[in-house]
């Protein structure tokens, strides 16, 4: 069976859609009272984010882009030092999908929701003609209550200490990997990180910024931080962990593993007293948790090598052209 | 009569002026020389004073270097004398001398027991000795250099102020007495190092000597900077070092004791014998005749040179073998100047620091060439021959500043019908060579009292050198890569008109957002046309597809032949990949290397080149002929060099013939006159097959690779840019 233009249409085939596959899936009292809008009670600070997915292909090894729209959003409330609570969700579908795709899409997201305990409590559908778009696009917002305050890319000093949840590069290499059916049994790190987070913030660390290392990699958030709050970085390549698959990947394609996209993988700066233990804590989640480098004087990230050469890092490009003869 | 002579060029502290008075004295010539900042004037009376010229020009001392004489001819003033005039020491038009090897006088001193510089290890005169490299300002005096510190003793300064000795204003002038002194270092506990005392400095030569023969690694300070040095007979510590310093397989340069000990280890032409005492000792690309294991593994040449300070000499005084005698850096960095920075960045490498407390203010690496048809080619111009400076006619141009390539990277200035081409800087791949980079544009801008009007740069996106210019808030003009290359050569010339330019080498971008590197252009002064190309192909894996050239080299190859290859069902999905589209000709070398198997993976770069050139054979006289299209179509070769996988020296032959009948075969065809440049006719059996068959200009006086770029850029400025208020 596949999705037709009648499915967004608002009659019958939307209410069916709605019944037998959303309200199935996102099960919950405020989704199920069908109102114009949610009602949801909140007296604390919030935290507001929104994100569209349109990843190509739309499953991979670790994922899919069901699952990847409730991770972003999630992880970008995390990334605030929020637990997230209430999510919406929109499907702008392509004419001719299958059903049982969109279904495994919408059980895919309901199986992280259940993970930290999070609702759709609102959505919406579209179904445009072949073409418009590619399969699916899903955009989900997210509210969620602020538990740790005052996490800023603007917050870094000199001597703070910068860590990295896990390796790197995992799920812009598998993308890639997928995209030109380069076969690989590589996953994608595409995680909910808000354990971990919760983890650090009930330990108690100085937790001065945090970032999800999505588009643009590593660099990009580094780069970002350094730009807020004026200073430099240097990272020890020996530190930054990256699996053989990666490595192999962005041989082949010409990528730097710290480019690469990452979909459940973090930065996070902290005092300099609380790094070993905030170490110690994302261990306990992932074993290549790392203390990478820290803050120094300056305006540039800096990548230093094992045998003490020092390389700018910047902002990724979007084309790779090479410079060496 | 009296004839008036205003002098510019490199004419300070080089001996110019005694000799002026030489000559002049000589002639019986009544009238005076002096330095002024319009350059040096001289003024002459006398019935010979239409030989004094040619006198001047025959018997000019080694450093000086005239640019320009203009001649007045005035009323008689009825002088009494010949006099060396003194007055304000300004420099503005004065070029600045390349640093010298110790001349023959010099080492006759240190040889003479009685001398009083007696094996001293700084001995230096006006015709040779340090000078770029410890020069912080203008003019060229001594306050204004590192020798500030040091001041002259009565002997000395003597010397000094004596117009008819051999050290009149020789502004690094020293002695026992006055001058630097050398400090041996060692390691002690927790990466500490301590001085270790001799009560003689040739002890501490002689004690780092006895080191180095007992396999130890150690680092002298030199003219331009520190190298690393060790025993290049004793295989451990060749090794050792190329581990301590993660340096596989990229060649070391080795300094010998003299011409015969050279000879033992290498054949080397007349030519090359020459370039090799010549006294801005190069490092010269030779045959090697002896192995030596671990200096130059894979290929069939060593790079060799002789001493070219007294500290050299003194060392191998108690060395019977060569040494391995390599730059001091972290690898692709600037050479390391101080002993605080080398052991904070090699303290792990080396086991012993011979150091010495003259300051290096220029840091300057040692200049590259080889001989190419009894003709000299550089591969890196550097110390001895930098900074460069060329004469221009005219005055139109406003002040550039030209930035060079990513790679191999020098400026290059014009100001005052004057070009300036600095020393060597390097790859600016790293945060050390890109601020070395900086620096040197520091540097020149106070040592010539420059300010650019304009700055020129390459037009590829990513260059250090083209962000660092858009930062600058000035005017830029960006100039593509090969257009440079032909510039160059059209510059150092002095040539104009129309011509047929194959530009070959490893990456340029081109304007179509590709990377060229196999081009042939319709060129002048103002303008190129790229008529012929090699036949883009996808760079797979991009730059590191450059260090790893198996997946693109097979997508070259007829489809039936890469099926034979495990990785080809990869391949064909890769050829949808995001990777830019190339005509290099480096990556068609490293392609025909890899497809034949002589090389797995490209190790450092020009490794396939000097492989193929190794394996080139001269009985085998065939070559594919390549048709002329536009777009040049190599699909036969690389399907040559595959089936014939293993037949090393067929298929260097075979290619390297089959690219100089391309050559030749299109100069025919379109009857312009040749220019060849690109860091691919740094491959001598290329360059050398192409010039026995048809007559071309290429560099000669400036690096064919990159390291030429700047002279190129600067060059379209002087052409094309005219100065806005007409001054
Ligand atoms: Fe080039
Ligand atoms: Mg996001
Ligand atoms: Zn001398
Ligand atoms: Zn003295």
């Amino acid at each position: 069976m596949k999705i037709t233009l009648s499915y967004g249409g608002g009659g019958e085939e939307t209410q069916k859609l709605i019944n037998e596959l959303f309200y199935k899936y996102f099960d919950n009292e405020i989704l199920k009272k069908s109102e114009d809008a949610a009602v949801i009670e909140t007296n604390k600070k919030i935290a507001f984010t929104t994100d569209s997915f349109t990843v190509s292909p739309i499953f991979f090894n670790g994922g899919d882009i069901g699952k990847l729209s409730v991770v972003g959003t999630c992880n970008d409330l995390a990334m605030m030092g929020a637990k997230p609570k209430y999510l919406s969700s929109g499907f702008i579908i392509e004419e001719g999908l299958e059903y049982s795709t969109l279904e495994k899409i919408v059980k895919s997201m309901s199986d992280e929701l259940k993970k930290i305990d999070v609702k759709i409590v609102c959505g919406d559908t579209k179904v445009v003609p072949a073409g418009s778009v590619d399969k699916i696009f899903i955009n989900t917002s997210g509210i969620g209550d602020v538990i740790k305050e005052n996490i800023s890319a603007s917050n870094l000093e000199v001597g703070d200490k910068i860590l990295i949840s896990r390796d790197i590069g995992r799920h812009g290499a598998v993308i890639l990997a997928k995209r030109y059916g380069v076969e690989t049994n590589l996953e994608s790190d595409c995680k909910l990180l808000w354990d971990e987070v919760k983890a650090l913030i009930d330990a108690k660390i100085n937790i001065k910024a945090m970032r999800d290392a999505t588009r643009g990699g590593v660099s990009a958030v580094l780069n970002e931080w350094a730009n807020s709050s004026n200073i430099g970085i240097e990272i020890k390549e020996e530190n930054l962990k990256i699996s053989d698959e990666v490595l192999g990947l962005c041989e082949m394609f010409g990528f730097e593993p710290i480019d690469l996209a990452n979909e459940g993988t973090f930065v996070v700066a902290v005092n300099s007293e609380d790094a070993k233990k905030a170490e110690e804590i994302l261990k306990k989640f992932n074993e290549n948790a790392s203390i990478v480098g820290e803050v120094v004087e300056g305006n540039r990230v800096v990548l230093i090598s094992p045998w003490n050469t020092k390389r700018v890092i910047e902002l990724p490009k979007g084309e790779l052209l090479p410079r060496i003869c | 009569m009296r004839y008036k002579y205003i002098i510019n060029g490199i004419v300070q502290g080089v001996g110019f002026r005694p000799t002026v008075y030489k000559i002049a004295t000589s002639l019986n010539l009544k009238g005076y020389v002096l330095n002024s900042s319009d350059g040096v004037i001289i003024e002459i009376e006398g019935k010979n004073r239409d030989k004094f010229l040619n006198e001047l020009k025959n018997n000019l001392p080694p450093l000086a270097k005239i640019e320009k004489i203009e001649c007045f001819k005035l009323p008689l003033k009825n002088y009494k004398d010949f006099e060396i005039k003194y007055s304000i020491n300004t420099t503005k038009t004065t070029s600045i001398s390349p640093d010298i090897s110790v001349c023959e006088d010099c080492l006759k001193e240190m040889r003479d027991k009685n001398n009083r510089r007696y094996l001293y290890p700084f001995i230096n005169c006006t015709n040779c000795g340090p000078r770029y490299t410890i020069i912080e300002n203008i003019p060229y005096d001594r306050v204004n250099t590192s020798m500030k510190k040091f001041k002259m003793c009565e002997n000395c300064k003597k010397e000094y102020e004596n117009p008819i000795e051999r050290r009149f204003h020789a502004e690094p002038i020293s002695c026992y007495e006055c001058g630097p002194k050398l400090s041996v270092k060692f390691k002690i506990e927790n990466g500490k190092w301590a001085v270790k005392d001799f009560n003689r400095e040739i002890k501490k030569i002689e004690f780092i000597a006895n080191k180095i023969k007992e396999g130890k690694i150690v680092a002298i300070k030199g003219l331009g900077g520190f190298h690393l040095v060790c025993d290049a007979t004793n295989e451990k510590s060749v090794y050792e070092l190329r581990k301590r310093k993660n340096r596989p397989l990229k060649p070391f340069a080795m300094m010998f004791r003299d011409i015969e000990m050279i000879k033992k280890y290498a054949d080397i032409s007349n030519k090359e014998k020459e370039l090799i005492l010549s006294k801005e000792r190069p490092i010269v690309i030779v045959k090697k005749k002896k192995e030596l294991k671990g200096i130059a593994d894979k290929i069939d040449r060593y790079g060799v040179f002789l001493p070219y300070t007294p500290i050299h000499y003194l060392l191998f005084d108690f060395l019977d073998f060569p040494i391995v005698a390599t730059s001091a850096n972290i690898s692709d960095e600037p050479i390391i100047r101080d002993s605080k920075e080398l052991i904070e960045k090699l303290g792990s490498v080396v086991d012993f620091i011979l150091d010495n407390n003259r300051d290096i203010i220029n840091a300057c690496d040692d200049s590259v060439v080889q001989v190419v048809n009894e003709e000299r080619l550089f591969m890196r111009l550097s110390r001895g021959f930098a900074p460069k400076s060329f004469y221009i006619d005219k005055k139109t141009s406003p002040n550039i500043l030209a930035l060079g390539a990513n790679q191999k990277n020098t400026i290059s200035l014009y100001f005052n019908q004057k070009v300036i081409l600095s020393p060597h800087i390097g790859d600016l791949k790293t945060l050390g060579s890109i601020e070395f980079f900086e620096r040197t544009i520091n540097t020149f801008r106070r040592l010539y009292e420059f300010k650019e009007d304009v700055i020129i740069c390459d037009k590829h996106p990513y260059y250090e050198s083209t962000k660092w210019a858009l930062s600058q808030n000035k005017e830029v003009i960006q100039i593509q890569h090969h257009f440079s290359h032909a510039l160059s050569v059209m510059f150092e010339n002095s040539l104009d008109g129309e011509f047929l330019a194959f530009l070959f080498d490893g990456t340029g971008y081109g304007d179509d957002g590709s990377i060229w590197g196999g081009e042939v252009f319709r060129v002048t002064k103002h303008n190129y046309e790229r008529i012929h190309y090699i036949k883009p192909f996808k760079l797979i894996g991009s730059e590191k597809g450059v260090k790893n050239p198996s997946n693109y080299a097979i997508s070259l190859i007829d489809e039936q032949l890469a099926k034979n290859f495990k990785n080809y069902e990869i391949i064909k999905k890769l050829q949808n990949g995001p990777f830019p589209l190339t005509s290099s000709m480096g990556r068609v070398f490293d392609a025909v290397a890899f497809l034949s198997g002589m090389i797995d993976r490209n190790e450092y770069e020009g490794i396939s080149g000097l492989i193929i050139e190794k394996f080139y054979n001269e009985n085998i006289k065939g070559f594919i002929d390549i048709g002329i299209k536009k777009e040049l179509d190599f699909k036969e070769i690389f399907n040559f060099a595959y089936l014939n996988r293993g037949k090393f020296e067929l298929v260097s032959s075979i290619f390297i013939n089959s690219l100089v009948n391309l050559v030749v075969k299109l100069s025919k065809y379109y009857n312009l006159p040749v220019i060849l440049s690109g860091g691919v006719f740094q491959n001598k059996t290329l360059l050398g097959k192409i010039l026995k068959n048809i007559y071309a200009y290429y560099n000669k006086e400036i690096p064919i690779n990159d390291g030429g770029i700047s002279i190129g850029q600067v060059a379209y400025g002087i052409w094309n840019l005219r100065r806005e208020n007409g001054t």
